[in-house]
């Protein structure tokens, strides 16, 4: 994670006052800036262009199953946990046209693709984040590497924002990718806010985040700010919601397909598909033939499936797996030890949204811990070791 | 697209300049039906360029204009070069869709793709292919192979498995290897009526005629994941090690590239570690329900 | 069923292996009153219904067992080939055969008399063991191989 040994040499300060000139340095080197913002009583991400497009004074209120938006004491632009979006929206749209074709004395003919993707900055990246971008540009990558998304993420400039709260959905500090933002980013700020001051430390991560750097009114950093966003950092670790014991999770859950816990979260489970959508890093999806009216000109459009719905594993003339019980396993230890074995990192940031945002507030760790206590009953009983 | 655009790379002829999920158009040729359900087609491409090469067990997205694609295993010869053949039931809409061209239609594939049989590590060993239904399509390459190179491996034994009579595929060819002296072949049907002289039962019931030197033999095994489970568990009792038996599993596949999701089976994307996998790689994998 | 005159039948462990291991007083009682029989194609080995009075040992050739229905027609479950025996029916009630046994290719078989075996099986309990012990084996796998019928693992 960050080496908090740098000096101040590298870190800036904007003030508050001159936040707007970050949004105008984006649009002047050409950026599509996508940020947080309010809409539908939540915090989402969207195209934004000006400082008040941010949830300037709101924070969130989340549990298992439940999410609410509220007012904050003081006027933070950041003083949010993660919502429903993450930007894998972006990179990896939810619906994206693979190509097109139309009939031809040939047979058919497939259209060259479309105009070059758009230059996307990205504001507000947090911590688990940046690492969620970082796992699925493994999945994307490889011989077979999707080029459209690696061109949307090569242009694209990633605005990390320091955490200095943690949800009680919140676990990244166990699945070490949080909270304090890694090093891999293109600028990284820390809203400081205190009594008659709000300011942002700027931290520069790649020579495209110093373009950007050199466009604002920054003045130079003091050990104290650097200090200040520790503090920050310390405080969102203390306050982090949840934890999930990682030294185990790869052979406790692929060494126990068999367990009733299985059976006891599918009951509740409902296979609705909310964790895989709300994940940053679920990256499963389904093709679709879209013919149009005359049949002689075809698009296949990719769209983001799911694990949990029955159709995913049709096979012949049925599913392989066809309950609930069978799904959820496979989601869980896909995300957390066969994603291991596939891409060398666990597939879960710890950003907590598939609990947030599961209707009846399956909580992973919990069921983790669940399955570990069943594991180690099970392995008492039949005299191994504890 | 000319002839220029079609160069062939070893693992994939995607269109360049798009991206891998392209087509290439290829003409149907020819369309023999086999069962009641199956037919086998003949591809070449329509660009007048060359059929990518394959191995044995490799599979190619196969796509029906506006319909969709779908995996399917490659059933040519693979030591000479000619058209691409694919053998396929209508079982979904796709498939349907395939089934029903007509010489003179065009196609679109992209591939191959995948991992086929270990053929080099048969070389100087006795070799066991024991087929179930549909799933001889991607075996047959393996026995072009072994009766293209004969001398260079050891006993043949082929068990040959369907439903009926009327589901045995390639029924000629089946016929023809029954007659050669330098290998065995055994059909056997599920059940039959009086107009069948073979053998009934199912394939496990023939593994115990077949001889091979269990020191020295691999086994190739392709049918329905029940069948190649009780197959696979049949030749480890009879000696075969873990790593000498090798299957060819069947998963749902949108992309084909490890990317999608879709074919994933435990750890393993069967699409790009599979389709052809070890039984040493499997058998704990097999013992999941629902995996 | 049996072809005129009985030939004399001297069975040693080495005939099939179903007799593989057996002693030498199993092998000469079994060999009283058993038959080497050659049958032609389409001869029938025994029919439904009938008493079951005899255990066959194939040594050559392929029987059909298969059922028949008056509604249904003759299918064909399964075919026994050299090395494999046939008939137990006449150790369990009510020792009748339950399906016909057809001859498909030309057969040779030694039918062993089921009333000899079992008065030497019930005066011997030791080898009527050992003779159950390799008889249940070809039941179970019967029965498996049944199994995998009934889920007709080709099914689409």
């Amino acid at each position: 994670m960050g080496a908090p040994e740098e000096g101040p040499a590298r870190h800036y300060l904007l003030a508050r006052a001159d936040f707007q000139s970050l949004f105008d340095a984006l649009a002047r080197e050409g950026y599509t800036t996508l940020g947080p913002t309010v809409r539908d009583a939540a915090i989402v991400y969207a195209e934004i262009r000006n400082v008040e497009d941010l949830p300037i004074g709101w924070t969130d209120r989340q549990g298992p199953g439940t999410y609410r938006i509220e007012r904050r004491k003081d006027d933070a632009l950041f003083g949010y946990n993660v919502g429903p979006h993450s930007w894998k929206g972006y990179l990896y749209p939810s619906r994206e046209r693979l190509w097109a074709a139309h009939r031809s004395p040939s047979g058919f003919t497939v259209e060259p693709p479309e105009a070059a993707p758009p230059r996307y900055a990205f504001l507000g990246v947090r911590a688990c984040e940046l690492q969620a971008i970082a796992i699925q540009d493994r999945v994307f990558d490889g011989p077979y590497a999707d080029p459209a998304y690696r061109a949307r993420r090569a242009s694209s400039l990633r605005i990390a924002v320091q955490c200095g709260q943690a949800g009680p959905t919140c676990f990244c500090a166990s699945m070490g990718t949080g909270p304090r933002v890694g090093p891999d980013h293109d600028l990284a700020l820390t809203e400081l806010l205190g009594p008659g001051s709000h300011r942002f430390l700027v931290q520069v991560g790649s020579p495209r985040g110093a373009a950007i750097a050199d466009r604002l009114p920054l003045r130079p950093a003091t050990e104290e700010d650097l200090r200040a966003r520790d503090a920050l950092v310390d405080q969102a670790t203390s306050s982090m919601g949840r934890s999930l014991r990682t030294d185990d999770v790869h052979d406790l859950l692929l060494g126990n397909p068999g367990l009733h816990r299985w059976e006891e979260v599918a009951r509740r489970c409902l296979a609705c598909t909310n964790c895989t959508l709300a994940c940053p890093t679920c990256f499963c999806s389904t093709t679709e033939e879209v013919p149009d009216l005359s049949g002689d000109r075809v698009e296949r459009w990719r769209r983001w499936d799911s694990c949990f719905t029955l159709a995913f594993t049709q096979l012949g003339k049925g599913s392989v797996r066809r309950s609930p019980t069978s799904r959820y396993r496979q989601w869980l230890t896909h995300k957390l030890a066969s994603w291991q074995d596939q891409f060398g990192s666990s597939g879960c940031v710890g950003c907590g949204r598939c609990i947030t945002w599961c209707p009846v507030g399956i909580d992973l760790t919990e069921e983790v811990a669940a399955l570990r206590e069943e594991s180690s009953a099970k392995t008492a009983v039949s005299g191994g070791e504890r | 697209m000319g002839p220029e655009s079609v160069a062939a790379s070893p693992t994939s002829d995607a269109v360049p300049g798009l991206p891998e999920y392209a087509p290439r158009p290829f003409l149907l040729q020819d369309r023999r039906q086999e069962t009641s359900d199956t037919v086998t087609l003949t591809l070449v491409p329509a660009d007048g360029g060359t059929v990518p090469s394959f191995r044995p067990g490799q599979f190619n997205m196969v796509y029906a204009f506006g319909v969709g694609e779908v995996a399917i295993s490659i059933s040519g010869d693979p030591t000479r070069d000619g058209p691409l053949v694919h053998t396929i039931r209508a079982v979904g809409k796709v498939s349907t869709a395939l089934t029903r061209l007509r010489p003179g239609d065009v196609v679109g594939i992209r591939g191959p793709y995948g991992q086929g049989w270990p053929i080099d590590a048969a070389e100087g060993k006795d070799v066991v292919v024991v087929a179930g239904g549909l799933g001889l399509a991607p075996l047959r390459p393996v026995l072009y192979e072994l009766i293209g190179h004969r001398s260079r491996y050891g006993r043949v034994e082929i068990v040959f498995g369907a439903r009926s009579p009327a589901d045995l595929l390639y029924y000629s060819e089946v016929q023809e290897w029954r007659r050669r002296t330098d290998l065995r072949l055994q059909v056997t049907v599920d059940s039959a009526d009086r107009s069948w002289y073979g053998d009934v039962g199912v394939v496990t019931q023939r593994l115990p005629d077949t001889r091979f030197d269990a020191s020295r033999a691999v086994a190739f095994v392709c049918g329905p994941e029940i069948m190649m489970r009780f197959v696979a568990q049949a030749l480890e009792a009879r000696g075969l090690a873990e790593d000498a038996v090798w299957l060819s599993m069947e998963r749902n596949m949108k992309c084909a590239i490890a990317q999608c999701g879709h074919c994933q089976y435990g750890p393993l994307f069967i699409c790009r570690e599979g389709p052809v996998l070890s039984y040493r790689r499997l058998k704990p994998l097999l013992a999941w329900k629902e995996l | 069923m049996t072809n005129g005159e009985k030939p004399v039948i001297r069975l040693t462990s080495a005939t099939h292996p179903f007799l593989e291991g057996f002693d030498a007083e199993f092998l000469a009682a079994a060999s009283e009153g058993a038959e080497a029989l050659e049958l032609p194609p389409e001869a029938m080995v025994f029919h439904s219904g009938e008493r079951a009075r005899h255990l066959y040992l194939m040594l050559e050739g392929k029987v059909a067992l298969e059922i028949e229905a008056p509604d249904h027609p003759r299918i064909t479950i399964q075919t026994i080939g050299p090395r494999e025996v046939l008939g137990w029916s006449w150790l369990v009630p009510p020792y009748t055969w339950p399906v016909d046994a057809r001859v498909l290719k030309p057969t040779r078989v030694i039918a062993l008399d089921a009333g000899v075996l079992e008065r030497h099986l019930e005066a011997h309990p030791d080898v009527g063991y050992r003779f159950l012990r390799r008889l249940i084996p070809v039941i179970a796998k019967r029965l498996d191989e049944a199994r995998i019928q009934l889920v007709d693992i080709h099914g689409t």
